[in-house]
C-alpha cells in the first residue's frame, strides 16, 4: 500500500466527491479542492469562519461549508468559482446543515432543534418544518432521493413525517408507537422505514412508505435495547445490534427474527478464524480482537506487523463498563453489511473501532480506528459472522 | 420325687408303671389331696406283694436299710426270731416318721406345684407381652421407615426450594442491575434535558436583552437551475395527487418484485418437496418388498396406499400447483412418507441392535475366521509376490548374464530340459495317433474297396433284376413286388440297423434325433471332410454327374434304386462314425 504525502485538515473534514474525481479538505477556514488522481489543488475557497461541517452535493458541483458558531452556511461552486451563496440563519442559530438529495436545497437545523429551515438554491424560497426531534438519527433520505423521513415530537408523542423531496410536500404524517424515538432509516429499496426506540426499550417498528405499520419487533424487555440498526443492501435483512451483545437479523417477508448472532467472550466455534496481530516491536502493546476485527499496526508508516491465526478457544479481553454510568460501552455498536448481503461485520464492546466499511465489490472491509486502519480481504470460501 | 422313682424302679409289678405315671406326670389342675388315695391303694397292694410270711426278716432288713437311707435312726425289729410279728413301737415310730416325711414331701410338692403354676402363668403373661411388644416393634419400625420416607421427600423439597430460591435471587439481582442501568440512563437524559432547558432559558434571556434580531437571509449570486432541469411547479392538488400516485407506484413495484421472488421460491421448494417425496417412496417401496413375510400384509397395504397416493397425487398435482388442496395433499403425503421412513429406520435400528446383542458372540467368530482368511490370503499374496519377484530376478539374470557359451548352453539345456521331455512325450503321442490314423485309413481303403466290389456286384444284381422284371412283366407283378419288396425290406432292414447305428453315431456327435427314414441332419455342423474327395478321386463314390443322385435324399421312396446308395452311404457313415467324420457333402442337403 502506498501512501501520499500528508495534507492538513481540521475537524476531520476531508471528503471525496460523489463522482470520485475530487477531494475536498477544510483547513480552519479554508476549503481546498484537489484533483483526486493528481492531488493538485484545483480550487481554494475562503470561508468567513472556521468550518464546522463540509459536504459535497450529490452531483459533485457544489460544496457546503457550515459554520455553526456563526450560524452561517456558505456554498461554493466548482464549475464557477465566482459563484457564491451565503445563508445566514440569524439569531436562531445553527446546529446542523445538510444537502438535500437533489443538490439544490439545504436543510438547516436550528439551535435547540426548534425548526428545520429548507433553503432552495433554485428559487431562494424558504420553508420551515416544525418540531423536529433531536435524536440519534432524526432525518433520513431514501436512497433514490425521492423521500425524506423526519422524526418529530409534539406533546410528548413521536411522529414521523414523510416529505417528497421534489417540492417538500408533506406526503404522510403519522404517530409512532415508540416511547422515545431514537432513529429511523429507510430500506435501500425505499419502501420500508425502520424506526427504533431509545435504549431504554427494545422496540423496532417497520412502517411502509404510505405510513402503515407493517410490523413490530421486540426481543426482550427491561434491559437496555437497540444500539445500532442496519439494512442489508438488498433490503432483505434488517440487522439490529443491541446492548446484550447480540445481533438479530429480521427478514423482509415476515419481519421475524431469522437468526441471532452472539459475541461471546470466549470463542470456540470451530468455524471461526481468529486473527491476532503480533507486533514486531515489543515496546508497543497490541490489542487483540476477535474474528475478522483485527487491530492495526502501531503507525501507518512504520514496521509491518504480522497477523497470525490463533488456535481456538480464544479469550477476548473484556472490559466491564461501570454499571452506574449512562450509555455503557457494551453492545454491538457498528454493523455493516457487505454489498452482496452475504457478510455482516459487527463491532461489539469497547474496542477502538470507529467504523467498518465494505468495498462495493463485497470482499474486503476496512476498519477504521482512532489512529489506525486495517484492510481486511476475505476469502469467499469462509463463513464469517 | 427322685426317691420315689428309685424305690419304684426296684419293684417289679404291674402297678409300677401306674405309680410312676402318677408321680412323673405333672398334673396341673389335679387336686392334690386326691393324690394320696390312689397311692395308698396301690401301695397297699404293693406292700402285700412285697412282704410275705416267708421273707419277713429280709423284708425287715430291707426296710431297715431303707429307713437308714432316709435318715431315720429307728429300726424295725422282729419281736421274735420267727414268725411275722414285729415290735410295735419302732414300727409305729418308723411309720410315724415316714408319714411325717410324706407330709413334708406333699407340702413341698404342693408348694412346688403352686410355684410351677405361678411360673406358668408368668410365662404365659410374658409370652403375651412379648408378642404384643413384637407387634409394637413392627409397627414402630414401619412408622420409622415411613418417617424416613417423608424426611427424604422433605429433603428433596428443600433442595428444590433452595434452587428456586437461588434462581429467584439471581433474577432479582439481574432486575436490580437493569433497574440501576435504567435509572442511570434516565438521570443522564434528565440532566441533558435540564442543561438544554437551561441553555434555552439563557438564550431567551439573552435575546430578550439584546433585541437585536438578525434576520435570516440568503444571499445568492444567482439562482441555480434545478438538478433535473425541470421547472418547479406550483403546489396544487393535482401535484399532491401525482405525488400520492408516485408513492403508491413505487410501493406496488416493490410488492410485485417481492411477490415474484416468493413465487419462484415457492416453485423451487415445491419441486424439492416433490422430489423428496418420490425418493422417499422409492426408498420405502423396494425395502418393503424385501422384508420378511411376517410384515408382508402391512407392507402390501402400505404399498397399495402409496401407489394410490402416487396415482392420486400425480393426477392432482398436474392440474394446479397453486391450489390449496394440492399443496396440503403434497405436504400430508410428504409427512406420511417421512413418518414411514422414520419408523422403518427406527425398526432397522432396533433390529440391528437386537441383532448385535444376540449375535455378539457369533459375530466374533466369523470376524475371527474372516480375519484368519484375510491373513491367509495376505500370506498367499506375499508368497506369490515373492515367487514372481524370484522369477523376475531369474529372468533378469538370464537376460543379463553374459556367460561363456558352454555354461550358457548348459543353462539353456537345463531350462529347456523339461520342455524337451514334454515335447518328446507329445511326439510319442503324435506318433501313436499317426499310426492309428494310418491303420484306420487302411481300414477305410479296404472298406472302400470292399464297398466298391459289393457295389459292382449289386449293380450286376440290379441289372439282372431289371432284366428279369422287363422280361417278366406280368399281371402278377404284385407278388413279385412283394417278394422284391421283401428283398427290399430285407435290404432296408439291413440298412436300418446301420442307419440306426449311424444315427446313434450321429447322435453321439451331437446331432438331433431323427426317425429311421428321415435324413440325418448333422451335416450342417460338420466340416467338409477331405475323405470324400479322396473317395471321389478314387471313384468309389459316384459323382454328382450321375442322375440317380438327385433323388438320394428321399428315403421314403420305395424304389430300390435309392436304397442302394443310402446303404453304401450308411456303411460309409458307419465307418466314418468311428472316426467321427461325416461323409456328407453338399449333395446331401436335407429337404
Amino acid at each position: 500500500m502506498n501512501f501520499s504525502e500528508v495534507f492538513k485538515q481540521s475537524n476531520h473534514l476531508c471528503k471525496v466527491s460523489p463522482d470520485g474525481k475530487y477531494l475536498a479538505t477544510c483547513v480552519q477556514y479554508r476549503l481546498v479542492v484537489r484533483d483526486l488522481s493528481t492531488l493538485q489543488i484545483l480550487q481554494l475557497y475562503t470561508c468567513l469562519d472556521q468550518v464546522s461541517h463540509m459536504e459535497w452535493s450529490s452531483d459533485s458541483l457544489f460544496i457546503l461549508c457550515a459554520m455553526y458558531k456563526r450560524g452561517l452556511v456558505q456554498v461554493w461552486s466548482l464549475e464557477q468559482p465566482d459563484w457564491h451563496c451565503k445563508i445566514d440563519e440569524g439569531s436562531i442559530g445553527l446546529v446542523s446543515s445538510r444537502w438535500s438529495p437533489d443538490g439544490r436545497h439545504i436543510l438547516n437545523t436550528t439551535e435547540f432543534h426548534l425548526r428545520i429551515t429548507v433553503w432552495s438554491l433554485c428559487t431562494k424560497a424558504v420553508s420551515y418544518i416544525k418540531y423536529p426531534k433531536a435524536c440519534q438519527k432524526g432525518i433520513d433520505f431514501s436512497r433514490d432521493g425521492c423521500y425524506m423521513a423526519l422524526a418529530e415530537r409534539r406533546d410528548c408523542k413521536d411522529y414521523v413525517s414523510i416529505f417528497v423531496c421534489d417540492d417538500w410536500h408533506l406526503l404522510r404524517h403519522f404517530e409512532t408507537e415508540t416511547q422515545d424515538l431514537a432513529g429511523l432509516e429507510w430500506s435501500p429499496n425505499g419502501c420500508v422505514l425502520a424506526v427504533w426506540d431509545s435504549c431504554l426499550e427494545y422496540k423496532v417498528l417497520l412502517y411502509s412508505l404510505d405510513g402503515r405499520l407493517l410490523s413490530t419487533y421486540s426481543a426482550y424487555e427491561w434491559s437496555l435495547g437497540v444500539k445500532s440498526v442496519s439494512w442489508s443492501p438488498s433490503s432483505q435483512f434488517l440487522a439490529i445490534g443491541s446492548y446484550d451483545e447480540k445481533v438479530r437479523i429480521l427478514n423482509h417477508i415476515t419481519w421475524k427474527k431469522i437468526v441471532q448472532f452472539e459475541h461471546p467472550a470466549t470463542i470456540d466455534n470451530t468455524k471461526a478464524i481468529v486473527y491476532k496481530e503480533v507486533d514486531r516491536r515489543p515496546a508497543v502493546v497490541s490489542d487483540e480482537l476477535s474474528l475478522h476485527n483485527i487491530t492495526m499496526g502501531s503507525t501507518l508508516f512504520s514496521t509491518q506487523s504480522k497477523y497470525e491465526i490463533c488456535p481456538l478457544p480464544v479469550q477476548i479481553p473484556v472490559v466491564k463498563p461501570e454499571p452506574d454510568r449512562a450509555n455503557p460501552k457494551i453492545g454491538v455498536s457498528v454493523l455493516a453489511f457487505s454489498s452482496d448481503s452475504r457478510y455482516l461485520a459487527t463491532k461489539n464492546g469497547s474496542f477502538q473501532v470507529q467504523s467498518l466499511n465494505w468495498h462495493c465489490s463485497g470482499d474486503s472491509v476496512i476498519l477504521l480506528g482512532k489512529d489506525q486502519l486495517c484492510l481486511c480481504y476475505m476469502d469467499t470460501d469462509y463463513e464469517e459472522k | 420325687m427322685g426317691e420315689w422313682r428309685a424305690t419304684n424302679a426296684y419293684m417289679e409289678g404291674p402297678d409300677i408303671s401306674s405309680i410312676s405315671h402318677v408321680t412323673l406326670s405333672p398334673s396341673r389342675h389335679n387336686h392334690v389331696p386326691g393324690y394320696s388315695l390312689p397311692l395308698s391303694r396301690s401301695s397297699y397292694s404293693v406292700i402285700s406283694a412285697f412282704c410275705t410270711e416267708d421273707n419277713v426278716p429280709q423284708s425287715i432288713s430291707y426296710l431297715n436299710q431303707e429307713l437308714a437311707v432316709l435318715g431315720l435312726s429307728m429300726c424295725i425289729e422282729a419281736s421274735s426270731s420267727e414268725g411275722a410279728s414285729l415290735k410295735a413301737v419302732p414300727v409305729l415310730n418308723a411309720m410315724y416318721e415316714l408319714l411325717q416325711i410324706n407330709k413334708r414331701n406333699m407340702c413341698a410338692l404342693e408348694e412346688m406345684e403352686k410355684e410351677q403354676l405361678k411360673k406358668l402363668s408368668t410365662l404365659e403373661h410374658i409370652q403375651i407381652s412379648n408378642s404384643r411388644l413384637k407387634d409394637q416393634l413392627e409397627l414402630s419400625m414401619r412408622e420409622k421407615s415411613g418417617l424416613h420416607e417423608t424426611e427424604r421427600q422433605l429433603q428433596l423439597k428443600i433442595k428444590t426450594l433452595q434452587s428456586c430460591l437461588k434462581t429467584e435471587k439471581e433474577e432479582v439481582q439481574k432486575l436490580q442491575s437493569i433497574i440501576a442501568s435504567r435509572a442511570s440512563q434516565y438521570s443522564h437524559d434528565a440532566k441533558r434535558k435540564e442543561r438544554e432547558a437551561a441553555k434555552l432559558k439563557e438564550r431567551l434571556s439573552q435575546l430578550l436583552v439584546d433585541r437585536k434580531e438578525r434576520k435570516l437571509a440568503i444571499d445568492v449570486l444567482n439562482s441555480l437551475g434545478r438538478s433535473d432541469g425541470k421547472r418547479s411547479m406550483w403546489k396544487t392538488a393535482k401535484l399532491s395527487a401525482s405525488h400520492e400516485s408516485e408513492m403508491y407506484k413505487t410501493l406496488l413495484g416493490d410488492y410485485e418484485t417481492s411477490r415474484k421472488a416468493l413465487i419462484l421460491e415457492n416453485a423451487e421448494l415445491k419441486k424439492v418437496l416433490q422430489q423428496m417425496k418420490k425418493e422417499m417412496m422409492h426408498i420405502l417401496a423396494p425395502r418393503q418388498q424385501s422384508t420378511s413375510g411376517a410384515t408382508a400384509a402391512d407392507d402390501s397395504q402400505e404399498q397399495v396406499e402409496s401407489d394410490e397416493e402416487k396415482a392420486g397425487n400425480t393426477s392432482r398435482e398436474a392440474l394446479d400447483h397453486s391450489c390449496e388442496l394440492a399443496r396440503e395433499q403434497l405436504l400430508n403425503s410428504i409427512r406420511q412418507q417421512w413418518r414411514k421412513l422414520r419408523n422403518h429406520v427406527e425398526k432397522l435400528d432396533q433390529v440391528s441392535q437386537v441383532h448385535n446383542q444376540m449375535e455378539s458372540n457369533k459375530e466374533t467368530i466369523p470376524l475371527e475366521t474372516h480375519e484368519d482368511e484375510m491373513e491367509r490370503m495376505r500370506q498367499e499374496v506375499q508368497q506369490c509376490r515373492e515367487f514372481i519377484h524370484a522369477q523376475q530376478q531369474l529372468l533378469q539374470q538370464q537376460l543379463n548374464t553374459s556367460f561363456d557359451d558352454e555354461t550358457a548352453a548348459l543353462l539353456n539345456d537345463c531350462y529347456t530340459l523339461e520342455e524337451k521331455e514334454r515335447l518328446k512325450e507329445e511326439w510319442k503321442l503324435f506318433e501313436e495317433q499317426k499310426k492309428n490314423f494310418e491303420k484306420e485309413r487302411k481300414n477305410f481303403t479296404e472298406a472302400a474297396i470292399r464297398l466298391g466290389r459289393e457295389k459292382m456286384s449289386f449293380e450286376e444284381d440290379r441289372a439282372a433284376w431289371l432284366k428279369n422284371h422287363f422280361l417278366n412283366a406280368t399281371p402278377f407283378a404284385n407278388r413279385r413286388r412283394y417278394s422284391s419288396s421283401d428283398g427290399q425290406s430285407a435290404l432296408s432292414v439291413r440298412s436300418e440297423p446301420e442307419v440306426r447305428m449311424s444315427s446313434a453315431k450321429a447322435k453321439r456327435s451331437k446331432s438331433p434325433t431323427y426317425t429311421t427314414f428321415s435324413t440325418p441332419k448333422p451335416s450342417r455342423s460338420s466340416p467338409v471332410p477331405s475323405t470324400t474327395e479322396l473317395y471321389r478321386t478314387l471313384r468309389l463314390l459316384p459323382d454328382g454327374s450321375c442322375s440317380k443322385h438327385s433323388n438320394r435324399g428321399h428315403w421314403l421312396e420305395t424304389s430300390t434304386v435309392e436304397e442302394g446308395h443310402p446303404q453304401i452311404k450308411s456303411n460309409l457313415q458307419a465307418r466314418a462314425g468311428e472316426m467321427s467324420i461325416f461323409t456328407f457333402g453338399e449333395d446331401h442337403s436335407v429337404t
